[in-house]
């Protein structure tokens, strides 16, 4: 058996509807064994591009192939593939049994193995002695769990995951996230997920790409996806992010300088990511987190900004505070985490100083 | 276990190479529906279209006795002029239809909104009793008010019997008023399906919101109701209109020769009179009549919804 | 800030808005006005049973008593019986065969992306708006072109090109009513195009399918329009009807034949209404 590192590799992929480009010249890998996010806003492509990895689509252009072998021109009922459907798609007429055994006809295993299997199956989801309820008396959770079940009896390569847990509620969703990982890490299945949610997919995935307009912004585990974006749109997307517009003043390696205008000198690394050199013009992110607020002028002359204090929001473990600068159209986003029992110590038009560090700064092509 | 399940569904996915035919199919969505399609579309062509197209030839053509003489010629078309009565009775048949239009919709609106609006429980009862009707024989329909409304019928005698009246009336029957009525309750169901469903598809919180805006229940039936529902009340006026124009049984049922119609003339063309290119022609005169009534129609239509939406804004 | 929240809560889950809010009590003047448009659409049409029960040849007040003879009259007629034994050879022909190309034409416009969908949506939908007298003579004209004769066979494919429609509709609220995905989830479990159609699309398509069935029939059954222009030396129950018109003293039995008509298409189609209205209520409606 062929076992490259990659199951899954996309080369070239394009989807288009008509005029729209719902997939646009695509090219990635996905590991075996990994679970890999689709992330991105509704019409980004990413339910295209998992369909075409199930069959129900084919590419325009390009070729998908899945543990070595092309998948162009093979229907659906032939890929080594198995769907956890958006709304789970129970078939209303058959009972939890003969739905979890719906794929097992071909199997070629006989009533009893097939029979065992499905028991199997259901100490699995944790729903032993539901076999026979029908469909419409499940909860939302429980179809949920069903679905997954009658995909993984047929131990696919590759396992995909349409938005499974959307229709969840929040308490819910985040049960089934850890036990979803759980559960992909004991059946050592391929997961390809798909979500909108930036927070389900940096809690699940081991990587995640990051699509937009049919195309792949960025691909990266969940902790360089947080901390080092490399565009824009990628660090919007995910968490939240002050952007400042500047100018190289002095680089050096990877260290660089930049003319931030009302925010003053600010110091930050590249990370390797971009090439900065003197009079670039370049955008400055920092996260929310990362910038320390205080009451007191701090004894540095980068990487700090006199403002005054805005509106704030407490949302119980953290509080979000808003702070003018003065030449600055928006205010700038600072959170902080609630260590202490809050004690209103930063009050509206209060004069503040805020300062952060030269790692926290992440530098993004303008 | 598990290795043994996924070396086998290894197997099932070993490179199937789709022949060049199926991977067409597979490959082109458009050919997967243009293919299941086909039967259905090639039925309706040959049953419909190649029919109307021949119809449309025999109008050029001519009835020489028995047989029809295949020269291009606008003869027949000529003739609908000579005799004004074949542009009048098209006159008249569209006349008879629009009333029968305009009363069926006004009387049938209130009907489709009490369903929409009012009806909570056994809804479906509801429904089921409004679309009975419309499936169950027309002929017999149309039967039924010959003998209501007969010399001898349900009303004369009723009302002899009551000794309200002396001598039947004997204007109820054959005569365009009888063919109105009938026609009207003959088509009755067919306009509260479309006005009902227009009405049920709108949005209950519109209301809410012209309600909490200050309407009163007058001004947000005009306002927001009404507006919404016209493409129901313009497709129910269509599936009356376009088909009563060319009735020719009711007509002969219960109009006599007062209530006599354009259906009846071009019967009677396949019929008794025996001159099919005739009749064609006769009926192409009718169809593009009735496309003038509704493209007019339309057209009136989108003047008033647009003056509305502009008065609105 | 509390109200907003109820209306935002209501509208969401799109709850029909209480009485008080609609204009009217729930048996207000419109409820009298429904009664009313009812009792016009079908008193009319109950003058058939009543009269056929009449022990008078003439068809007028007074009823002159109770009698079943005109039934055994009606029965005793060879040419309705032979007309009713056409009648239905039609009718089950165009009912199966119309929902064949219903149930292809339903999943074909359901389930795929093709150009043109509209315009051929339009043209399968024709005939429910065409005059029927123009699909008669033109199909008349086509029987003759061609040199065959007038025959059962005619009616029914003119019954076909009516009853399409009707089936497509039917099937595609029906085929529309459940979701794409699990057709889906059958070929993506294995399962190939063909035990897909008969493990799930036709298993959650088969009340409308009976639905199309039963309406197609009385389609068919009742049509005249075209059957008067179409039929040979063979007739159908409604031409039968309408040749029976001429004679007065055969207008009880007519009335008869008329009731038990009525009343068989009534349990067909409220049957079959039932059948298909179930659950998808106002899915089902838009489609006639």
């Amino acid at each position: 058996m062929n076992q490259s590192k990659a199951i899954i590799a996309i080369k070239d992929c394009s989807k288009h509807f008509g005029p729209v480009r719902a997939v646009d010249d695509i090219s990635f890998d996905i590991d075996r064994g990994e679970f890999f996010s689709l992330l991105g806003p509704s019409g980004c492509g990413k339910t295209t591009l998992l369909r075409m990895l199930a069959g129900f689509e084919q590419p325009s252009m390009g070729n998908i192939f899945i543990d070595g072998q092309p998948m162009a021109g093979v229907p659906p009922h032939h890929r080594p593939t198995n769907m956890v459907f958006q709304n789970y798609a129970i078939f209303p007429h058959l009972n939890v049994r003969k739905n979890i055994a719906y794929g097992m006809r071909t199997s070629g295993l006989g009533r009893g193995e097939i029979n065992a299997k499905v028991d199997e199956m259901l100490e699995l989801i944790k729903l032993p002695g539901f076999g026979g309820r029908a469909a419409h008396q499940l909860s939302g959770g429980q179809r949920q769990r069903v679905a997954l079940a009658r995909a993984l009896i047929k131990k696919p390569k590759v396992l995909l995951l349409d938005e499974p847990l959307g229709a969840l509620d929040k308490k819910l969703r985040e049960e089934m996230q850890l036990e979803l990982r759980l559960l992909q890490r004991s059946v050592g299945i391929t997961f390809v997920f798909v979500t909108h949610d930036q927070e389900e997919a940096l809690t699940m995935s081991d990587r995640i790409a990051v699509m937009s307009m049919g195309k792949v912004l960025q691909i990266e585990t969940p902790t360089r996806l947080y901390e080092m974006p490399n565009c824009r749109e990628v660090a919007g997307f995910i968490g939240s992010m002050n952007f400042f517009d500047g100018r190289v003043s002095s680089a050096a390696g990877e260290a660089a300088t930049i003319d931030a205008g009302p925010i003053g000198q600010v110091r930050g690394v590249a990370n390797g990511r971009l090439k900065v050199n003197k009079g670039d013009a370049i955008t400055v992110a920092i996260r929310p987190e990362k910038i320390n607020l205080s009451n007191e002028q701090p004894n540095v002359g980068h990487n700090v900004v006199e403002g005054k204090l805005g509106p704030s929001t407490y949302l119980g473990d953290r509080s979000y505070f808003y702070v003018n600068v003065v030449g600055l159209a928006k205010p700038i986003a600072v959170a902080s985490q609630n260590a202490d029992r809050a004690t209103g110590q930063h009050r509206a038009d209060q004069k503040v100083w805020l300062t952060w560090r030269e790692e926290s700064v992440v530098l993004l092509d303008r | 276990m598990a290795n043994k399940a996924i070396a086998a569904s290894a197997a099932r996915a070993a490179p199937r190479p789709a022949s060049g035919v199926s991977a067409f199919f597979l490959k082109h969505e458009w050919a997967r529906g243009y293919t299941l399609l086909s039967p259905t579309l090639g039925v309706m062509i040959i049953a419909m279209c190649v029919p109307v197209f021949m119809l449309t030839a025999h109008s050029f053509w001519t009835q020489n006795y028995l047989t029809i003489d295949k020269t291009f010629t606008f003869a027949n078309y000529v003739q609908f002029w000579e005799k004004e009565i074949y542009f009048k009775l098209l006159v008249k048949s569209i006349k008879i239809s629009a009333i029968v239009t305009f009363t069926t919709v006004v009387l049938a609106y209130p009907m489709a909104y009490f369903m929409a609006f009012k009806v909570k429980k056994n809804k479906l009862v509801w429904l089921i009793l409004i679309t009975v009707p419309f499936w169950t024989s027309f002929l017999l329909r149309v039967f039924a008010w010959k003998i209501i409304l007969g010399f001898n019928g349900v009303i004369n005698s009723g009302l002899i019997s009551l000794g309200l009246i002396q001598e039947p009336l004997e204007f109820l029957l054959y005569n365009p008023t009888a063919v109105i009525i009938t026609l009207a309750h003959a088509w009755a169901a067919f306009v509260i399906l479309p006005i009902y469903v227009s009405l049920e598809k709108i949005d209950r919180s519109l209301l809410e919101a012209a309600t909490d805006l200050g309407d009163g229940p007058v001004s947000r039936f005009l306002r927001v109701t009404l507006p919404l529902s016209m493409p129901g009340v313009i497709a129910a006026c269509l599936f009356v209109f376009i088909p009563t124009v060319g009735d020719y049984v009711t007509p002969k049922l219960v109009g006599g020769t007062e209530g006599i119609m354009i259906g009846n003339i071009i019967q009677s063309q396949f019929g008794k009179a025996n001159n099919w290119p005739l009749g064609s022609a006769l009926s192409i005169y009718m169809v593009f009549g009735i496309t003038l009534c509704v493209l007019g129609f339309l057209l009136v239509a989108r003047l008033i919804t647009k003056g509305g939406s502009l008065k609105a804004s | 800030m509390s109200i907003v929240a109820s209306k935002a809560a209501k509208s969401a889950a799109h709850v029909h808005v209480p009485s008080s809010i609609m204009e009217g009590r729930p048996y207000g003047g419109l409820f009298f006005y429904a009664v009313f448009y009812l009792s016009f659409i079908y008193i009319p049409v109950l003058f058939l049973p009543l009269f056929s029960f009449n022990d008078s040849i003439y068809i007028a007040f007074p009823l002159k008593g109770f009698t079943t003879k005109w039934y055994g009259e009606m029965a005793a007629s060879n040419g309705l019986i032979e007309a009713l034994k056409n009648s239905l050879k039609v009718g089950t022909a165009v009912c199966i065969i119309s929902t064949i190309f219903g149930v292809l034409a339903a999943k074909a416009m359901t389930r795929y992306r093709f150009p043109a969908k509209g315009p051929i949506t339009g043209l399968i939908m024709l005939p429910f708006v065409v005059p029927g007298i123009i699909l008669g003579i033109a199909l008349l004209i086509l029987t003759y072109s061609m040199g065959m004769e007038l025959s059962l066979f005619t009616i029914a494919v003119s019954h076909v090109l009516l009853a399409v429609p009707f089936s497509m509709l039917v099937l595609i609220s029906r085929m529309e009513g459940f979701d794409k995905n699990l057709e889906e989830a059958s070929l993506d479990l294995g399962e190939g195009p063909w035990r897909t159609f008969w493990q799930v699309t036709f298993p959650l398509t088969l009340p409308g399918i009976v639905a199309s069935l039963l309406l197609c029939f009385s389609v068919s059954f009742d049509e005249f329009i075209l059957a008067f222009f179409l039929s040979g030396n063979e007739a159908t129950l409604p031409i039968y009807i309408w040749s029976q018109l001429r004679f007065p003293s055969k207008l009880p039995s007519v009335l008869a034949l008329g009731a038990c008509i009525f009343v068989f298409s009534c349990v067909l189609v409220t049957f079959s209404e039932w059948l298909r209205r179930r659950g998808v209520q106002v899915k089902t409606a838009s489609s006639v």
